[in-house]
């Protein structure tokens, strides 16, 4: 049984999600803001907090920066209704470990949460695609080569999830197991997070102003 | 004229821009707010300063002619926004008002002798307007910093008052005789202008916030008129359509979409690139078909001129139409991707799928709207599907430059 913290200002959104949610996670809390939800997480010690992007009180970068700062190992799923390039790559550098947009299904929410608490990344088509367009251009010097650029395996999984395609389906086309395509896909959350490719910060901001 | 070509060399750093007269907040032609623009200054100076140059020897209304026929017009779309005629007025006043101080002085027979007193007076506008209430703070505190980046501008305007001044008084022949009566010039004018600084400070500083105002309130009449015009709408016509789901899920669908686009997407020319107008056709097949078409983008080109991705276009939309009406997905997933000089787009559905070889000669869709169309165009098609298991059509486009 998977224990899932509900943190999102709108109490609508809130409960819909808990009804959606299936058999096997249990909703232990919810919180509205960013103040009720650090000290929820501090409370209940959630296996997986659903995250929204955009609340009261400087939003989901903000409760990730102060839960994770303060050492916890708590994962978080970030949930919203923006598709915005630095509210995605932001919240993912924040250490979040998947994003997904609030039209997901309840059955694949389910899958994500998942997904998430056995520590694996959540990617959806759209986050992919931010990935491959920000890893793409191969202008600036990279600092660490192997933090800077994407092997050809993980560019072909994270097309694959751009093009719509779940990870049984894609560990079906490229011939291996689901296991491998999570480790692939986890492996690129690692290096969104974690490289200094100056493409990454500069680009999703860049990108509104273009 | 020539003293325009001096103001305009500080803009010089910045990369090349061309001059234009943007149709919003003019006030006669659009030069003055134009030319403000481009040297980075206010326009209030800009149209000071077309008023001196009018006044002293009529300079600027040459001047403010030429640069109306030479600079375009920036495009606008609608009607053209109506004059503040309040403004214009005052600034009629102030020339009316400098004409008659030359006329009453005797200054204006001097004729071209004027013509330093404005180089002057416009050397000194500069430097007011350097002198917003941070940057005089800054002068203050010694902070050379903040005047660094404008030095030249800063120095311009120096060396304008000084010309000016040096100019006028050669003109007139007696630059020696006037040593003691430049100092007490100068006397008045110091006295005068530490009379007069704070309540001139105070009413720029006022000026500012009353612009900032007015321009968050315009925003938020675009906001408003955006939300009156669009979600107002859409949610007045669900009630409306309460019965039918589906309908009612086609308008909540076009107006997310409608909303993300004014939110997230910079404004696009939908038949300029490949994404923009992947988008579009996506847009479009939603609303006709009442399917979610989800579409993710990677890189992005220009469309060609020899209607190659024009027709990779096409065939898209075929396979989103397909899609929509034969799979019974529930939604479409479509990548476009440009990688060096190749176009992909993939559209997959996760629907029913069908045999690929049952299909009858006659159907047009896929064979010829999207294979034979593609094979025309020097591209390829390659469709993938089974039963049960979805359909996904992938198109490959090379686009070499010539």
């Amino acid at each position: 049984m998977t224990r899932v913290l509900i943190v999102d200002d709108h109490r609508l959104f809130r409960s819909g999600v808990r009804a959606e949610l299936g058999d096997s996670i249990q909703v232990v809390g919810e919180a509205e803001d960013v103040e009720t939800a650090v000290k929820a997480i501090a409370e209940l010690q959630p296996d997986v907090v659903l995250l929204d992007v955009h609340m009261p009180g400087g939003g989901g970068q903000e409760v990730l920066r102060r839960v994770l700062g303060s050492g916890s190992q708590v994962r978080f799923l970030a949930l919203s209704v923006s598709d915005a390039a630095e509210d995605v790559i932001g919240v993912i550098r924040g250490g979040a470990r998947g994003y997904v947009t609030k039209n997901i299904s309840g059955r694949e929410l389910t899958d994500a949460i998942r997904r998430v608490a056995d520590g694996d990344a959540v990617f959806s088509p759209r986050l992919a695609g931010f990935v491959l367009d920000a890893f793409a251009s191969s202008e600036a010097p990279s600092i660490d080569p192997e933090l800077d650029s994407l092997t050809q395996r993980e560019r072909e999984v994270l097309r694959l999830i751009a093009r719509g395609y779940a990870y049984k389906e894609i560990a079906k086309e490229l011939f291996i197991s689901v296991k491998t395509v999570e480790t692939h896909v986890s492996s690129v959350l690692r290096k969104l997070q974690l490289s200094n490719r100056h493409e990454l910060s500069r680009w999703a901001t860049a990108r509104r102003l273009v | 004229m020539a003293d325009q070509k001096t103001l305009a060399e500080p803009g010089g750093d910045a990369p090349y821009r061309r001059m234009t007269r943007p149709m919003e907040g003019r006030l006669l032609g659009g030069v003055a707010q134009g030319l403000a623009a481009q040297l980075k200054l206010d326009p209030v100076v800009i149209r000071l300063m077309f008023v001196l140059l009018c006044v002293a020897g009529g300079a600027g209304a040459v001047a403010y002619a030429v640069l109306w026929m030479i600079a375009p017009r920036e495009p606008y779309e609608g009607a053209p926004p109506p004059r503040d005629w309040s403004q214009l007025a005052a600034f009629s006043a102030i020339g009316v008002a400098l004409l008659a101080f030359g006329w009453l002085t005797g200054a204006s027979k001097g004729g071209i002798g004027m013509l330093p007193f404005a180089v002057g007076g416009i050397g000194a506008l500069i430097l007011w307007q350097q002198a917003d209430p941070e940057r005089r703070k800054g002068w203050v505190s010694g902070a050379t910093k903040s005047i660094r980046g404008n030095r030249v501008r800063t120095l311009l305007g120096v060396t304008l008052v000084v010309i000016g001044a040096i100019g006028f008084l050669a003109a007139e022949g007696e630059l020696a005789a006037a040593q003691p009566g430049l100092l007490f010039t100068g006397v008045v004018v110091g006295g005068l202008t530490v009379i007069a600084a704070p309540w001139l400070a105070g009413l720029w500083k006022e000026l500012q916030l009353e612009r900032r105002e007015r321009i968050r309130q315009e925003e938020r009449a675009e906001v408003a008129a955006m939300v009156h015009d669009s979600v107002l709408h859409t949610l007045t016509l669900i009630q409306r359509v309460a019965h039918d789901p589906r309908e009612v899920v086609r308008l909540a669908r076009a107006q997310e979409r409608d909303l993300r686009n004014w939110l997230y997407q910079p404004a696009q020319d939908a038949d300029a690139t490949l994404a923009a107008a992947v988008r579009r056709i996506a847009a479009e097949e939603e609303d006709a078909h009442g399917v979610a078409i989800e579409v993710v983008c990677v890189g992005d080109m220009d469309i060609d001129a020899g209607g190659r991705l024009a027709a990779m276009l096409k065939a898209s939309r075929q396979a989103m139409v397909n899609a929509a009406k034969y799979s019974e997905s529930p939604t479409i997933s479509v990548y476009a991707e440009v990688e060096g000089d190749e176009a992909t787009i993939f559209v997959k559905d996760r629907g029913k799928g069908f045999d690929l070889d049952a299909v009858p000669l006659d159907r047009m869709g896929i064979r010829e709207s999207i294979i034979g169309r593609m094979e025309r165009h020097g591209g390829t098609a390659r469709v993938r599907t089974e039963p049960g298991e979805g359909t996904e059509v992938m198109l490959t486009m090379k686009i070499t430059k010539d």
